[in-house]
């Protein structure tokens, strides 16, 4: 592929899979290079031992990122990607480990400290339970915040909402009520990504009789 | 004659314990709405616990909800002193999913952009800081300077702050020979004038070195193991610049030097600043020079729109327009993470497409989120007023922090 785009250029990425694979041996379960960028698969509890190792070994110093994806279709269900940096080498490597709601993930707090927060930010989004991670509170939703809002089946106008009642003087949640309710347009093109019926149609089967 | 040793420096007064105090989220110094719950003994911070989330407002599950380019606004409003610096990771994270060719036309003027942004957030950040500490003219001559790049920012998008001027595949519109002419003789001119006269009073004073010289030491380690960027890591020593390491758009063509601090306290954040602002406008001098004539967005036209003119003339500009106004582009499937050197740090975008009009999932890194929580052993052992010096040194917004 030739590159055309502007995005930040970082080394090369000949031979890093393989130096993984060398480094993590049986812990690597799949090393996907992808538009210019390499995903590490790691078994979810070798993940500790998996990140020392690229750090140790492959020089991967720096944790910038820990994001989490939901995919509702998959099981299990919740991704989580650690975005690795090594300043030495110049070189930027994405660790992916999947797991589920019940199933916690090893913290990697002992590594990187970090990961405090950035893991806190999962569990707080997705409930992703990070195990050893000694202050897994909430972060970024209210106090006594119910749920987890970046899921996907999460409701984007979320459940409560709250303001300040002057009879009662006090901030009070009250179950969202919206004036208008949010409009999802489908703007999809018909011929190419639409698969529901498009209005009209269906009164083509009926319409067969009709026209005799 | 013989010393006595006095048994307690408070003879007869009581003990004071250690005790809890709120700072924030109403705080002048707390840079926005960060709560600081600090442990303190007598004046001694021990311990810091910040609370966070206070201006969250789900940016990430409402990117989820809108196409490519109505997405974008929305960075604008996360880190409300920098805007075109977050905008700049979303681009060309899009771009790189894509794989999109830029004009060079549109890469001169976002790299004249950023670095403007750079400037305008330095003025914020560095006026704040000395304010912080007591100092109260610096900021007012800096805001001086912010107002221009304010300015510039209207001319050039029609908007002083929530710009969304840089579209995928370039940026919105072109600029006026006119305002690269009066960016030119500001940066010659009144800027460095204003800049120099202000740092004159703050880099060599005194009071203002007592209270940030040698308070919250980092070290290089330190700097790398709690995810550091920006100037907080160049601070501590570490020549880290990702428009030198990963150049992106034309930083490749671009002659600057990186600052680095050697004490990694908060005077060497500081100053990292202030000379950043001098090669900003040193890297700015150079696109005004070098930069060609020729279009400003890509003329792929499944991404960007058509012109105007164009389509009072042509049915096919007409349909284009319409269509990426409704459904947008689509992006082919895949993720990417493209991290920017934005004013305060490495400013990332994790891009997951599906192969729809949407993302799937758009995972924003904040600088300050990893820097903030740094707080705690950074304060710890210092004294309750050097608080606001560490804020002020770690540059944080929480319009980012938040999302």
């Amino acid at each position: 592929m030739i590159i055309k785009h502007a995005a930040p250029k970082i080394s090369s990425n000949d031979g890093v899979i393989d130096a993984a694979r060398a480094a993590l041996g049986s812990k690597l379960v799949d090393a996907v290079e992808a538009h210019g960028e390499i995903a590490l698969h790691i078994e979810r509890g070798a993940l500790v031992e998996a990140m020392i190792a690229l750090r140790d070994q492959l020089e991967y110093q720096q944790l910038m990122e820990i994001a989490g994806v939901d995919w509702p279709d998959r099981d299990p269900r919740f991704e989580v990607v650690y975005c690795l940096l090594s300043v030495t080498k110049n070189h930027r490597l994405r660790v992916h480990v999947a797991t589920n709601e019940d199933q916690p993930v090893p913290s990697v707090t002992g590594i990187w400290p970090v990961a405090g927060w950035l893991e806190r930010e999962v569990f707080d989004m997705y409930g992703v339970l990070f195990e050893g991670n000694s202050d897994l509170r909430r972060i970024l939703t209210d106090y006594g915040f119910t749920g987890h809002p970046q899921r996907k089946d999460f409701p984007l106008t979320g459940y409560v909402e709250l303001r300040y009642s002057e009879e009662e003087k006090r901030v009070k949640y009250e179950p969202v009520k919206l004036a208008q309710d949010f409009r999802s347009f489908d703007f999809m093109s018909p011929w190419e990504g639409a698969d529901y019926v498009l209005p009209g149609d269906e009164k083509a089967e009926d319409g067969k009789g009709a026209a005799k | 004659m013989s010393l006595t040793a006095e048994t307690s420096p408070t003879t007869g007064d009581e003990v004071i314990q250690n005790y809890t105090i709120n700072f924030g989220p109403q705080h002048p110094a707390a840079h926005g709405v960060l709560r600081l719950v600090l442990e303190l003994d007598g004046e001694i911070v021990e311990r810091a616990d910040p609370h966070v989330g206070l201006l969250h407002r789900g940016t990430e599950k409402l990117i989820e909800y809108k196409t490519y380019l109505q997405a974008l606004p929305y960075f604008d409003r996360l880190d409300y002193c920098s805007p075109l610096g977050m905008e700049h990771s979303y681009v060309l994270a899009i771009e790189k999913l894509l794989n999109l060719e830029v004009p060079l036309r549109a890469q001169y003027l976002r790299v004249l952009f950023a670095e403007l942004t750079r400037i305008c957030n330095h003025m914020l950040n560095l006026g704040s800081h000395v304010m912080d500490v007591g100092a109260m003219t610096p900021n007012l001559w800096l805001f001086e300077i912010r107002e221009d790049c304010l300015n510039f920012f209207e001319r050039a998008s029609g908007a002083r702050m929530h710009s969304a001027w840089f579209r995928p595949g370039g940026v919105h519109q072109d600029v006026t020979p006119k305002l690269l002419a009066d960016i030119g003789e500001w940066l010659d001119s009144r800027m460095p004038e204003l800049f120099e006269d202000a740092i004159s009073l703050v880099a060599d004073n005194r009071i203002f070195k007592q209270r940030n010289v040698d308070i919250a030491v980092v070290s290089k380690e330190d700097a790398l193991k709690w995810g550091f960027s920006g100037p907080m890591i160049r601070g501590s020593g570490i020549p880290w610049d990702i428009r030198k390491a990963q150049p992106y758009d034309v930083y490749d063509r671009m002659e600057f030097d990186v600052p680095v601090g050697t004490r990694g306290d908060c005077y060497d954040r500081f100053m990292c600043r202030v000379e950043e602002v001098r090669q900003s406008a040193r890297i700015m001098k150079q696109c005004l020079r070098d930069m060609p004539e020729g279009p400003v967005a890509s003329l792929d036209r499944k991404v960007v729109p058509p012109k105007r003119g164009e389509m009072k003339q042509s049915m096919e500009a007409l349909i284009h327009h319409f269509k990426l106004y409704t459904e947008g582009f689509h992006v082919p499937e895949g993720s990417v993470y493209v991290a920017t050197e934005s004013p305060k740090g490495e400013f990332g975008v994790y891009l997951v497409s599906d192969g729809s009009n949407k993302p799937y999932r758009c995972k924003i890194r904040p600088t300050a989120f990893s820097h903030l929580q740094a707080m705690d052993f950074m304060a710890k052992g210092h004294m309750l007023a050097d608080i606001t010096a560490i804020l002020g040194a770690m540059d944080i917004v929480f319009g980012e922090c938040d999302r």
